[in-house]
């Protein structure tokens, strides 16, 4: 069961890391002037709502399963990425906006943050490897 | 299946109920236009071709100066001076003298006593720099207040810079510029401008000031001064000053002491108290600071008009900035019409070939063969090509190239520069039917004005024109060739539009011109039963969109209501018994993302939004302006607009339109920002889409519209002299041919703050401030907003106090250059857009809001700080003399109640409207000369022209009143209001000096600066 849990917070981890490096790469090839804002707020706009559903899966498998330093670990980041989303004013096209993405360093600051959300999954990934790990030699 | 009733004998009205179309490719075979590569006549190039040289020259009024060939039109360098005067603002004006360029500072500014010599013996200035002087300012204005602290960038503090020299970049065989400050015979830089103003401490204020460390600056603060450039003239005006200080003071004529003002340049950092010296306007309009720059490279720099930086010298670093607590940001006003324009037709553009820059005045020449980029640095090579001068037929002299001379150019652009060949002028318009715009009377007026400007649309054989109308449903109008009338096609389906005859919907104008007229004539009347309330104007504005998508172009939109039905319906936000008392205003934001989408879509064709809002009631321009904003539109907006009940608002849109539908336009432009390597663009402000880092999409540009950015500094500016920033705005011009104009700004760098200080522009520092509180108001809140705006004022008045004067003094001490921004930021405070307290209608406030951040600086400062003028007693002394008219210059005056009197008659001037007030006991002369009335009670309620009458008075009156008019593109309505009218309030409140129920007075507001900064 133990293991179970672990190896399916492994997985969603995975995805957001996947998640996280996409949003870093659509993000530097606009900086880079790749691809226009409209075309990269588009795509990063389709992930957001992922992107929070894999982070509260992982925030609730950790709460059932009770393993409560876990679940501090991710509670706020899933705080942070609905709040995020419930804050985007009503005229905006979503989290990302393209006329506004250019503005005061909005780019440079969902840079940084996905820079650090990228970390911290890492740092996740390695505790569920751990734990799986764990878990499996328990059994 | 079509359904063809005849209706009205006008009109063939085809319903159409059944969906069947697929809408053809109707991409309009458009001839490519091949520019012919070709330079100035070159025998070894291609020939050159006669009739292109006639090409560009545009129509319109006042756009182009007369034929601009561009072979032989051009002027080599002092030219550029006068293309700064703005078309219809003659150069000779009150009695300036010509002074020297401001700052011009030696080329090297160690104080030795070595440059006294050319002083000395100086020349008369060179008429180039006469004309520039015009633009010199009285005094360096406004050093700026960072009171948002934007810039994300912490930069490290830099090292100590390099002894600062000032000599300017290497450019190698251009000539050597030593170029000793030219007009210094002119007297003495006379201390202050309070010779002029008659302070009340006249008798000693204005001599202690003409040290240039005023009496509360420090002798360190002297340093200051020293600074790279100005020495030299703190020798001279030290000198002069000793000279002058004895009895001969007291005679200096007003004209020694305007030069005087002009000429000194410690007058920006003269120190004074805000709290005891009150009248601080200059007598006409404030002057734009010149940079401190040699005197060479100033005499080609861009026009202030067209080009406005808040800090004249740029400081070395981030933390320089921080410390100065100032926003660093440009301002611009690329596609304004010039008298004066060089324009270039050549097969190579000479770029850098790393960050593209166009080449420019401010680029080194390493020699004849090699030229330096002044924003990257690179080392390029100088094309063969480049190598002829056209202007003086030699060869070996790039450095003459008129690209060389001059800071605002146009060059012709070859197929390089298109993405498709360049599409005809577009025209579409889409009406408001609904029994709402009927009763408004506006489709009268729109279609006289059409009708009569019809051959005034700027474009040439190709250009097309649509019709749409709508209220529930939409309509279409086919004016395909051949038909006998206009054909008019209602589409009911609202919910999926789509376009009845994709092919006839929009016409050749030329070849359909009687149709258009017909159908112009017929509008107005064809719906005049019209019970229809409802407005679908989402669905009218998709239908547009796919209409114009092949070819791109403008839509003007009209609109007189709220959108009540299918897509992009918005619902009334407004609680009116809320504008006065709400703490905090809601509802600034758009309230559905539909028409930012929209408006994106339309960016991406190429396609632009005009709007113009006639509506007395709550429309929601906070979400229907942004189909403008992100398509690079222009918002217009007519509140109570009634063709009887308001003639007023009816004679301003009936020459707004006039304005809107002959002026320039540029199709499918894009405009880039470029700057010098270590400096980087954070925000933008204006109507555009930001597609990149630096690259505005602009699907259309017009000659009134401004744009600002801000700016921080990524990297130690610390081995610069000078930095410069790079406008390009690449655009199809109506006759369908690919332009690029751009502009290049070249500014100093400095390391101390007192230069940063003395080189503010309080005027560009407000434009831009207005811009940053309308973004935050909408992004954070009005207060918030409110706050940042007084913390800007105190922000850079307590790092003026703290870290540049040494001496502390009581009092609200300010530089001379930032003497006016506590009055700006107070005005701003007290601007509809931001006030509270007051009621105001939320539309007008979002207006107010979009004109801040959209209109070019010269105009918003009007809407900020309304100019007062005495009228009744305006004589011909000092007069402007224009083609013929004489044109009375009464002098500024303070906004505030004590400057009014009962016995006198004011002229309040606040951009698009003025005020003119007649008080209970004015003179009779005036009343009866000028306003043709016998008596007081006689004038009118709502007079808003004035007679004319055939007196020496009212023709001063309307020669004063016409020519401020003229000096702007819309039209200000006029106002003749008593003490009983209901406007009296409006005009009260612009006298932003003055306490109000809700707001600080001035000295109010200085005082509670003045604590905030002692804290």
């Amino acid at each position: 069961m133990e293991a179970a849990v672990f190896i399916l917070s492994l997985v969603d981890c995975c995805a957001l890391i996947f998640l996280s490096v996409y949003f870093i790469i659509t993000l530097s090839d606009l900086e880079c002037d790749y691809i226009n804002a409209r075309a990269c707020c588009s795509k990063l706009n389709k992930w957001v709502i992922p992107e929070m559903i894999g982070q509260c899966l992982s925030t609730v498998l950790m709460l059932v399963s009770m393993h409560w330093f876990v679940f501090l670990l991710n509670l706020p980041v899933a705080a942070w990425d609905i709040y995020r989303y419930l804050k985007v004013p009503m005229g905006n096209m979503g989290v990302f906006d393209p006329t506004e993405i250019h503005n005061r360093g909005q780019l440079k600051s969902h840079m940084k943050e996905a820079m650090i959300k990228l970390g911290y999954h890492l740092l996740c990934f390695f505790i569920y490897l751990y734990n799986m790990i764990l878990a499996l030699i328990n059994d | 299946m079509k359904l063809t009733c005849s209706f009205d004998g006008t009109l063939t009205y085809i319903l159409i109920s059944v969906i069947y179309w697929s809408p053809g490719p109707s991409q309009n075979p458009v001839a490519i236009q091949q520019l012919p590569g070709v330079s100035y006549g070159m025998t070894h190039q291609p020939p050159y071709n006669p009739m292109q040289a006639k090409a560009p020259v545009a129509p319109g009024p006042g756009l182009y100066h007369s034929g601009y060939p561009p072979v032989s039109s051009y002027q080599p360098g002092p030219q550029l001076a006068s293309y700064s005067t703005p078309p219809g603002q003659p150069l000779l004006t009150r009695p300036q003298i010509a002074g020297p360029p401001l700052h011009t500072p030696p080329q090297s500014a160690s104080p030795s006593p070595g440059p006294r010599m050319p002083l000395a013996q100086a020349t008369p200035p060179p008429p180039a720099v006469s004309s520039s002087s015009y633009y010199s300012n009285l005094q360096q204005p406004q050093p700026n207040a960072q009171p948002w602290q934007y810039n994300p960038v912490p930069a490290p503090m830099g090292t100590p810079p390099p002894p600062n020299s000032m000599s300017s970049p290497p450019r190698g065989p251009v000539a050597n510029h030593l170029n000793p400050p030219s007009s210094s015979t002119a007297p003495p830089p006379p201390p202050s401008s309070s010779t002029a103003y008659s302070l009340p401490q006249q008798a000693y204020g204005s001599h202690s000031v003409t040290q240039p460390p005023g009496p509360g600056i420090p002798p360190t603060s002297l340093h200051g001064y020293n600074q790279p450039g100005r020495n030299m003239f703190n020798i001279l005006a030290r000198g002069r000053y000793c000279q002058i200080h004895g009895p001969g003071q007291a005679q200096l004529s007003p004209s020694l002491a305007a030069l005087s003002l002009q000429s000194s340049s410690p007058e920006a950092l003269r120190v004074v108290n805000l709290l005891q010296d009150r009248n601080l306007l200059p007598p006409t309009s404030v002057p734009a600071p010149t940079p401190c720059l040699p005197h060479d490279l100033q005499k080609v720099n861009c026009s202030p008009e067209v080009f406005r930086c808040t800090l004249t010298s740029i400081p070395q670093t981030q933390s320089l900035l921080n410390k100065a607590k100032m926003p660093l940001g440009l301002l611009l006003h690329p596609f304004k019409d010039l008298s004066q324009l060089p324009v270039v037709t050549s097969s190579t553009i000479v770029r850098c070939r790393s960050c593209r820059t166009y080449i420019n005045p401010f680029v080194s020449f390493l020699d004849q063969r090699k030229w330096t980029c002044n924003l990257c640095y690179r080392v390029n090579d100088v094309p063969e090509e480049f190598m002829y001068n056209p202007v003086s037929r030699s060869y070996g002299e790039p450095h003459k190239r008129p690209e060389v001379q001059n800071a605002t150019i146009e060059f012709i652009a070859s197929s390089e520069y298109m993405l498709r060949p360049p599409q005809p002028a577009v025209y579409l318009f889409i009406l408001d039917v609904s029994h709402n715009a009927v009763e408004t009377g506006y489709l009268n007026v729109f279609c006289q004005s059409l009708l009569d400007n019809i051959n005034a649309l700027p474009g040439d054989s190709r250009t097309k024109i649509g019709f749409i109308t709508f209220d529930s449903t939409i309509h279409f109008y086919n004016l395909q060739e051949g038909l006998s009338q206009p054909q008019m096609l209602i589409v009911s389906d609202i919910e999926d539009i789509f376009l009845p005859t994709p092919d006839s919907l929009l016409v050749n104008l030329n070849e359909c011109k009687e149709l258009v007229q017909d159908l112009l004539k017929s509008l107005p009347t064809l719906f005049e039963k019209t019970m229809e309330t409802q407005s679908a104007l989402g669905s009218a504005l998709q239908a547009a969109f796919k209409l114009l998508s092949p070819t791109g172009g403008r839509m003007s939109v009209f609109q007189t209501q709220l959108p009540n039905l299918g897509v992009g319906a918005l619902q009334s936000r407004e609680d009116p018994n809320q504008r006065a008392s709400a703490k905090d205003i809601q509802h600034l934001s758009p309230a559905t993302d539909f028409y930012k989408k929209l408006a994106l879509d339309c960016s991406g064709q190429h396609i632009a939004v005009d709007l113009f809002l006639l509506s007395s009631r709550y429309c929601d321009l906070a979400s229907l302006g942004c189909i403008s904003r992100y398509s690079a539109g222009s918002v217009h907006y007519y509140p109570s607009y009634h063709q009887q009940h308001n003639p007023a608002q009816v004679e301003r849109f009936q020459k707004d339109l006039k304005r809107y539908l002959t002026r320039k336009i540029g199709f499918e432009a894009v405009m880039r920002i470029r700057c010098t390597k270590g400096l980087s663009i954070h925000t933008f402000h204006g109507n555009f889409f930001v597609r990149s880092t630096d690259l505005l999409s602009l699907p259309n540009v017009n000659p009134d519209a401004g744009f600002a950015v801000q700016m921080s500094i990524e990297e130690n500016l610390n081995d610069m002299q000078v930095v410069s920033f790079q406008a390009a705005l690449l655009y199809t011009s109506s006759k369908g041919e690919r332009r690029i104009r751009v502009h290049t700004l070249c500014l100093p760098v400095v390391n101390s703050l007192s230069d940063i200080f003395a080189g503010a522009d309080m005027q560009a520092m407000t434009g831009l401030l207005a811009c940053m509180a309308v973004d935050r108001s909408v992004s954070a809140s009005l207060s918030d907003a409110r706050d940042a705006l007084t913390n800007a004022a105190i922000d850079s008045l307590s790092s003026y106090r703290h870290s540049v004067l040494t001496i502390q003094q009581p009092g609200l001490l300010s530089p001379a250059c930032l003497r006016l921004f506590p009055l700006y930021v107070l005005a701003l405070l007290k601007q509809k857009a931001f006030r509270t307290g007051t009621s105001t209608r939320l539309d007008e406030r979002v207006f107010a809001m979009c004109q801040l951040k959209y209109q070019p600086l010269a105009y918003a400062m009007l809407m900020i700080h309304p100019a007062l003028y005495r009228i009744d007693d305006l004589t011909d002394e000092g007069a402007l003399n224009i083609n013929d008219r004489t044109i009375p210059q009464p002098r500024v005056l303070q906004l505030s109640a004590e400057n009014l009197s009962t016995e006198a008659a004011f002229l309040m001037d606040a951009g698009t409207v003025m005020y003119l007030r007649v008080g209970k006991n004015c003179n009779p002369i005036f009343l009866n000369q000028v306003l043709g009335v016998p008596s007081y009670a006689a004038v009118p309620d709502n007079l808003y022209l004035l007679p004319e009458l055939d007196t020496a008075e009212s023709q001063r009156t309307r020669a004063f009143i016409g020519w401020l008019k003229d000096q702007r593109p819309f039209f200000p309505t006029l106002h003749v209001i008593r003490d009983e009218s209901q406007l009296k309030p409006s005009f009260m409140q612009n006298l932003i000096e003055d306490r109000t129920e809700s707001a600080l007075s001035y000295y109010e507001f200085l005082l509670h600066l003045q604590q905030q900064i002692s804290k």
